[in-house]
This record gives C-alpha cells, structure tokens and sequence, in this order.
C-alpha cells in the first residue's frame, strides 16, 4: 500500500524461488502487489508492504510462500486474549471482529 | 434479486455498521441471480453476510449474473477467509450443493480477490469441478472487470483504506466499547467519592463527572480522531499516534479540570486521556487492512506496558488527589 506504511521488517514472509513455478498467482491475489514476475520466477519487491493475510501462500501450487501462519484479525483484545490464554492454559476468548 | 437496496436494506446497513445487528446480519446460503441469467452467464461468489451480499448485488444492474452465497456465518468475505469459513471446500459445497454444474454450461465461478486468503483457486477445480478466477477487490470494480475480458488492471487489485472506508468503521469501534467504558466509568464514580472526609457522594458524583468526561475525550482521540486521521499523524506505531491524539485530549482535560479536582487529579486525568487513547488507537489496527500480525505484536510489547504503567498512575494521582 502506497499511502499506509506499517512497521518495516515485521512481517514475516518468505519466498522460495528455487521452488517456484512462476505460475504468478502470488502476483495475482496479493491485496498490496507486492510480489512481481522476474525471469519466470516470483519476487518479492515490497516485503514490508506485506500484511500477512496469507493469500499468496494459499494459493501458491507448489508451497514456496511461507507468511506467519497465527491467523486473527489483529486488534489488540485479541492479542491480549492470546497472550493470557498462554498464562492461564485456558484456550482464547476471541474478539467481537 | 433487485440490484438496487430497500429502506428495509438500509436501515440493516445503518444496524449492522453500528453494531447492533453485526453479528447477525445474514442470509440463507444458495444460489441466488440478478436479472434472467442463462446457461452462459457468469457466476459471482460471495459471503453470507449481508453487507458483501448488498455490496455485490448494488453493482451488478443491467448484467445478467448468478450469484453463489457461500455460508461464512454472517462474516465479510476477507475475515471469513482468515478464519477458515470462506475455504476451497466451503466454495466447492456450495457449487455441488446448488448443482452448478446442470445450471451453466461453462465451469468457472468468479472469486472475491480478498476471498484468496482462504480459497485455493488452483484446487477448486480438483474438488468441484469449476475453476475460479479471481475478481476485483471491490464489487465496484466488477462492470469494468467484465468489459476488460474477466481482467483486473493493478488498481482493481489493490485493497485502500480511503478517508470514506475508515470513517465507516469508526461507529462499531465505538459501539463495542460500550461495555467496558461504562465498567470503567462506574469504577471511576465510586473511586471519586474517596477523599480526607472517607467518602463523599457530593465527590463521587462531581469528581466522576469530571473523569467520566476525560474518558468520552479520550475515546474521541483513539476510536474517532485517529482512525479518521491516521495518514496524517506522524509515526508509523498505533500506540504512538494515539499517544499524540490523547496528549491533546489530556491537556483539554487537565485545562478543564484541574482548577476543580486539583493539579495531582488534574495530572491524574491527563494520563488517563492518553493511556486510554493509546490504547484505542492501537486496538484500530485489528480493523485496518495494512497491518500484519507480527507487527501489531510488535508494536503491544511495546506500547501495552506504558498504557499499564500510566493507567495505574493516573489512578493513584485520581485516589491521592483529595488528600493533598
């Protein structure tokens, strides 16, 4: 995303190129484009554009896409609802998102 | 289906983006169509929720279409992909559930981009039978996705996140703080009657009054001024923006207060606006489409102990205040 930039270096993806197939479905369902076609493989150009929604790996054919797999909407109360379900043992209470 | 909203459908918008209706504004999963579609017609699939459905069915007057409601209980189409409900099997249910298959002659269903997130199209086929191929990120874009030749240029395929599309989200952020606000609001208004006399109702209710207002500042700073302003307030961190909001809304409180409950309350109240604003600026990530996981943890671990700390401190200034 052009106009919104998060924290750079936190997003956790990461490409495997040798496995690739440069079928472009990546570059396809990326919300935020940051993937791009180089010499019939995949690229990452914009890797703190990323935000984790997992698309690309979903529906890469051969898994050479790895995005940090904890799924949620990311909004604090969950976070926090995760982080003491760690302490306490029981399992998450999720948000109202 | 009309392709154009009832009044009973806006007042159901109106009730689902306040928050009274939202988690269950849905319709019966199916298949479903605009205008008389036929055999050859394309076929859009979408998320039980009514607003995607609403979103969907608005753009596509004067075009022929049926349209594929898959069952993600009541959630948009990005969520419910994320939470596993918008899945290839789900998709793939749905088309043999409604028989596609005897309905169109061609094999091939037109994803929601953002559906992605959960739907393998490379294997959709493999378990029903019809391809898909991925649309727009906004139903808006679908008339000119389907001159293009079933083509999404760059900008159909980049999400935003517009002045308009954040000033949306803004009343359900509000309506679901109710709960905890007043548990905080009441907790203040017994807290404040505490003072060198014991306790004092007269305190409790002009001093709570007093912090009760701070807190309807703070959130005005964190839910309202924040989300609606976000690109333009320095820093990239959550927390930090709303540290900036709630600095304002704090020295409001301090210049509207502190002459009546005192500069040790007064500073009490002024932490309390911006912890609480922090705080809230920082939950707005979970509604944003740009943030990743990682980084709102990141940003937690650092922001959440401060907004602790400075919380715990308001409340001694609050406590303390009287007896000095």
């Amino acid at each position: 995303m052009k106009d919104f930039r998060y924290i750079d270096g936190a997003a956790i993806l990461k490409l495997d190129r040798e496995s690739c197939t440069g079928c472009g479905m990546c570059v396809t369902v990326c919300p935020h484009r940051i993937f791009a076609l180089q010499d019939k493989k995949a690229e990452i150009r914009d890797p703190d554009g990323c935000m984790e929604c997992g698309a690309c790996a979903k529906n890469c054919p051969v898994q050479a896409i790895y995005v940090n797999p904890d799924d949620g909407c990311g909004c604090a109360a969950l976070i926090i609802g995760r982080w003491l379900s760690r302490i306490t043992g029981k399992t998450p209470t999720g948000c109202s998102c | 289906m009309a392709t154009s909203l009832s009044r009973r459908d806006r007042l159901g918008t109106i009730g689902a983006r306040s928050g009274f209706l939202r988690n269950n504004y849905k319709l019966i999963p199916g298949l479903y169509c605009v205008g008389s579609p036929g055999s050859e017609s394309p076929v859009f699939v979408t998320a039980n929720y009514k607003l995607s459905f609403d979103a969907l069915r608005q753009e596509l007057s004067g075009i022929e279409a049926w349209i594929l409601v898959v069952d993600t209980r009541g959630i948009n189409i990005w969520c419910a992909a994320g939470k596993g409900t918008f899945s290839t099997a789900e998709v793939a249910y749905q088309v043999k559930n409604a028989q596609l298959d005897k309905i169109v002659t061609h094999r091939e269903v037109i994803l929601p981009q953002l559906g992605a997130v959960g739907v393998a199209a490379l294997d959709l086929k493999k378990s029903c039978g019809f391809r898909g191929i991925f649309g727009p990120v906004l139903a808006r874009d679908i008339p000119k996705f389907l001159q293009n030749g079933k083509i999404a240029d760059e900008a159909m395929r980049t999400v935003t996140f517009r002045l308009s599309e954040r000033a949306v989200l803004v009343p359900v952020e509000i309506c679901l703080l109710w709960k905890p606000l007043l548990i905080a609001v009441m907790t203040i208004f017994v807290l404040s009657g505490l003072g060198p006399e014991i306790y004092s109702f007269e305190d409790a209710w002009q001093r709570g009054l007093a912090a009760a207002s701070t807190s309807v500042l703070a959130v005005i700073a964190g839910a309202i001024v924040t989300p609606l302003l976000l690109p333009w307030i320095p820093g990239r961190q959550f927390w930090l923006k709303g540290i900036q909001t709630g600095l304002i809304a704090g020295l409001v409180a301090y210049a509207l207060f502190s002459s009546e409950v005192g500069r040790l309350a007064g500073f009490g109240l002024f932490l309390w606006a911006i912890s609480t604003a922090s705080y809230l600026a920082m939950n707005f990530t979970g509604s944003t489409p740009f943030t990743s996981l990682s980084g709102v943890g990141h940003e937690m671990r650092r922001g959440l102990p401060l907004q602790v700390g400075a919380a715990g401190l308001a409340l001694l200034c609050w406590v303390a205040g009287p007896f000095f």
